[in-house]
């Protein structure tokens, strides 16, 4: 395994964490205008309170690793998606200073902007997520010299307006299944109906999601074929001599993947909180991992040419870069690890509304 | 109409990086000063310091929120609307800013999250040390991120490799890279700027509760640890800005000479004090000090300056602006030494208090290190034009290919809007907070950010 490989696999990982942790806030903004009356939105705010600021970081530090290793990468999707990374930018900047400014003043119409702007703030952005990864997969104009050469209307099609929504269902799933461990009495039983109702939605465009990939890029799956397939616009011969590796690690995730699924709703009904969250960010993490494997080894595909790709060769930094960056990662993440475990482990327990403020 | 893409992303960085650097150097100041107050409490077990803390920490969290929620524009501006530039830097700047995320981000929002919250869910001694984590961790994101500008102003540790669209700086050192000429120089200058701004911050408070004759004692007891931090970094800052200066002399000749109006190179260059650089007779007419700008480089009088008749044409930077905005930056310092050392004098002479016209005066001094804050910033900026990478790469080339004048042009006034409305709603809180008052926050859990804060019978354990 190169450092190339090592570092798709680094940013792999700390999307997954920025998934798992800011997904969960996001699901709960999502779900927030369900809530009904200001006692139940104030719980379901007091239950990201204190953690939804430290899983942004997971965001900002994947941006950066990704400006490190893969330079190219992250100059073409960003002015890329120019206009849609905009509006995420709006959308997580609302959703930020909704949950700091809500509680600021008693006023009926104050607290409606603001649970108003939550909420559509995490949508916008869960779904402009959803819309950015399934460019990715499908593939983008890109030219000979790297860049983009679209518009902001060829990233909006059905295809990826589908994985937007299809995110949007995860989140709010993966959100439910958060609060269904934070609450308890009336409210829990009320969020335990939403992550019911969210999963058969979800399970559903799962589906549905899956069979369009197949049908519209089966490429997706040649890294799932031990060599039998090839990826039409990835250059192969760069993973061809590791693809038992490869095909096997997928074929793991992919039954993993299905496991996590399938124990959402068994624990969601036998009352298993925790066991059903992490089923919950077992599910995103293997989905990250599919989509990862499918396009590997190209990072963003040219839909122009195959050979205009950026793959994880071409995009990256210097040997000398990814080398240096892995040794601040190897001190630097167990630091990470520590304090995002301790801080959980201190806001544990059930959420409760305060006697005073927020 | 053709809209100019790269100016357009230039004014996009600009307001957006502003606007943004309106926030995190007052958390810093205000991490500091609250630690202070903390510390006192902790060692001496006085509640009222805790009481203080308290209410600082109330303003740091409405604060630290619009920072934190404005710097993530930054990093993905980079990319959005610097493509080329990041292609060109990312092997080098890329590190840097990802150290940022690792080491200082996740300490900062992790600890950040005790503070806010933690008060009855952790000991009195985690608590502060959690305080000092959260201004650690300000602390080291401001290096990493002086870190990187200060590779483009003074690059270091790096070879070119490529050519054309593709050419790009690759690492050689790690460690040059990260102590480039300027780094540290500028690292200290930032973080004093803020401690200076944070300490005005909060003796502007002060002053307005003794001028109502309110919460005396906690405005008093506020006041003089902030006067104290104050006049100490203020002339700290003196001293730490002629090095500054003295670096840029050394590595950024022409800008140098843009900050100091110098169009031609002479020996016993004067230094202005007022001035209006004339970029079409390239004459700067004002007061000035004959030969003092070479004793002040040089330590010598007859010492030679380059002027910037030295730099082809398209190699200058913008003259008058960064003239200007240096100029005002450095008379802001002078004022803050003037009118913390007077304060200090009047407060050991049993008068501060009373002092109902520099009582006034301090109330409105917090708008001098916001001012000097954002103005060094220009001269900084400004003054590298026209280069993005010192001598390395040019703005005009930098900008991102597949974006259009239009594009960013909405998003621009989309970060208009929304900022105008970020600052409104920010003055509106932290005036409510300020009338309100500490009494306000006694015995109170601090419920800012989502205020989880746990009654003690739900407690587990």
């Amino acid at each position: 395994m190169d450092l190339n490989v090592i570092w798709y696999l680094l940013i792999g990982v700390l999307l997954i964490g920025y998934a798992i942790l800011d997904g969960f806030d996001l699901g709960v903004g999502a779900l927030h205008l369900f809530a009904k009356g200001d006692e139940e939105r104030r719980l379901l705010l007091n239950s990201i309170g204190p953690v939804w600021d430290g899983n942004e970081v997971w965001l900002i530090t994947a941006g950066g690793a990704l400006f490190a290793a893969f330079p190219h990468a992250y100059a073409t999707a960003f002015s890329g998606f120019y206009l849609a990374f905009m509006l995420l930018l709006v959308a997580l900047i609302f959703r930020a200073v909704s949950i700091e400014f809500r509680s600021k003043r008693e006023g009926r119409a104050w607290r409606n902007f603001w649970d108003y702007s939550f909420s559509v703030g995490s949508i916008l952005s869960t779904v402009l997520f959803g819309v950015a990864i399934g460019n990715m997969v499908f593939g983008m104009k890109i030219g000979s010299d790297m860049e983009y050469a679209g518009s902001f209307f060829d990233l909006i099609t059905p295809y990826t307006l589908l994985t937007g929504v299809f995110n949007l269902s995860l989140f709010t799933l993966h959100g439910a299944i958060f609060l269904n461990y934070k609450t308890e009495g009336q409210l829990q039983k009320k969020v335990r109906s939403w992550a019911l109702k969210a999963f058969w939605v979800f399970l559903f465009l799962y589906l549905v999601l899956t069979s369009t990939t197949l049908y519209f890029k089966p490429e997706m799956i040649a890294n799932f074929s031990f060599g039998q397939m090839v990826h039409k616009s990835a250059p192969m011969e760069l993973v061809q001599s590791n693809q038992i590796v490869i095909s096997s690690f997928a074929w793991v995730v992919v039954i993993l993947n299905g496991l996590a699924i399938a124990n959402i709703p068994r624990t969601l009904v036998q009352g298993k909180e925790l066991q059903c969250f992490l089923s919950s960010a077992c599910t995103i993490a293997a989905l990250i991992f599919l989509f990862a494997i499918g396009v590997f080894p190209n990072m963003i595909t040219s839909t122009i040419n195959p050979e205009y790709s950026l793959t994880i060769y071409n995009a990256a930094s210097s040997q000398g870069t990814l080398g240096i960056m892995l040794i601040m990662a190897l001190i630097g993440m167990p630091l990470v690890l520590t304090y995002t475990i301790s801080i959980y482990w201190v806001f544990r327990g059930k959420t409760v509304i305060p006697t005073q403020g927020y | 109409m053709e809209l100019d893409a790269v100016l357009l992303a230039r004014i996009q960085f600009a307001f957006t990086a502003g606007f943004h650097f309106l926030f995190p150097p007052l958390t810093i100041g205000l991490a500091a000063i609250m630690v202070i107050m903390e510390t006192i409490y902790v060692r001496t077990g006085d509640k009222f310091y805790l009481m203080m803390a308290k209410f600082w920490i109330k303003l740091f969290a409405a604060t630290f929120s619009i920072g934190v929620a404005t710097g993530i524009v930054l990093e993905f501006e980079f990319g959005t609307n610097w493509a080329t530039y990041s292609r060109f830097v990312g092997d080098i700047f890329g590190s840097p800013l990802a150290a940022e995320g690792i080491f200082a981000f996740f300490l900062e929002s992790g600890f950040l999250a005790v503070l806010l919250f933690g008060w009855d869910r952790v000991s009195p001694k985690m608590h502060l040390f959690s305080s000092y984590m959260v201004l650690i961790g300000s602390i080291m994101s401001a290096f990493w991120i002086v870190v990187a500008n200060s590779w483009m102003q003074t690059p270091a540790g790096y070879h070119i490799v490529g050519t054309g669209s593709m050419m790009r700086a690759e690492i050689v050192d790690f460690w040059a890279m990260v102590f480039n000429p300027s780094a540290v120089s500028r690292f200290a200058h930032v973080i004093i700027g803020s401690f200076l701004e944070g300490g005005f911050f909060v003796m502007s408070i002060s002053a307005y509760y003794l001028l109502r004759n309110r919460h005396l004692e906690f405005a008093k007891k506020s006041m003089v640890i902030a006067l104290f931090f104050t006049a100490v970094f203020s002339v700290l800052q003196l001293v730490q800005g002629h090095t500054s200066a003295e670096i840029v002399a050394k590595y950024q000749p022409a800008k140098l000479a843009a900050m100091e109006g110098l169009f031609e190179t002479q020996s016993n260059a004067p230094l202005y004090i007022l001035g209006h650089p004339d970029e079409e007779s390239q004459k700067t007419y004002g007061i000035a000090i004959p030969g003092f700008l070479s004793f002040l480089v040089h330590r010598d009088f007859d010492a030679v300056i380059t002027g910037l008749d030295q730099f082809n044409e398209n190699d200058r930077p913008p003259v008058w602006i960064t003239f200007q905005s240096y100029h005002l930056m450095v008379a802001l310092g002078m004022y803050f030494i003037f009118i913390s050392l007077l304060s200090v004098f009047l407060y050991w002479r049993g008068k501060l208090f009373e002092n109902k016209l520099v009582l006034w005066v301090l109330v409105f001094s917090v708008i001098g290190p916001y001012v000097a804050n954002q103005v060094g910033w220009i001269a900084a900026e400004v003054g590298r034009q026209p280069w993005i990478v010192w001598n390395l790469l040019r703005t005009a080339d930098a900008a991102s290919k597949s974006v259009s004048g239009a594009e960013v042009l909405i998003s621009l006034i989309l970060f208009g809007i929304l900022y105008a409305l970020l600052l409104f709603v920010w003055l509106f809180i932290m005036d409510r907070k300020i009338k309100a008052g500490p009494e306000d926050s006694d015995e109170i859990p601090i419920l800012t950010a989502g205020g989880a804060e746990i009654l003690p019978q739900f407690r587990k354990n």
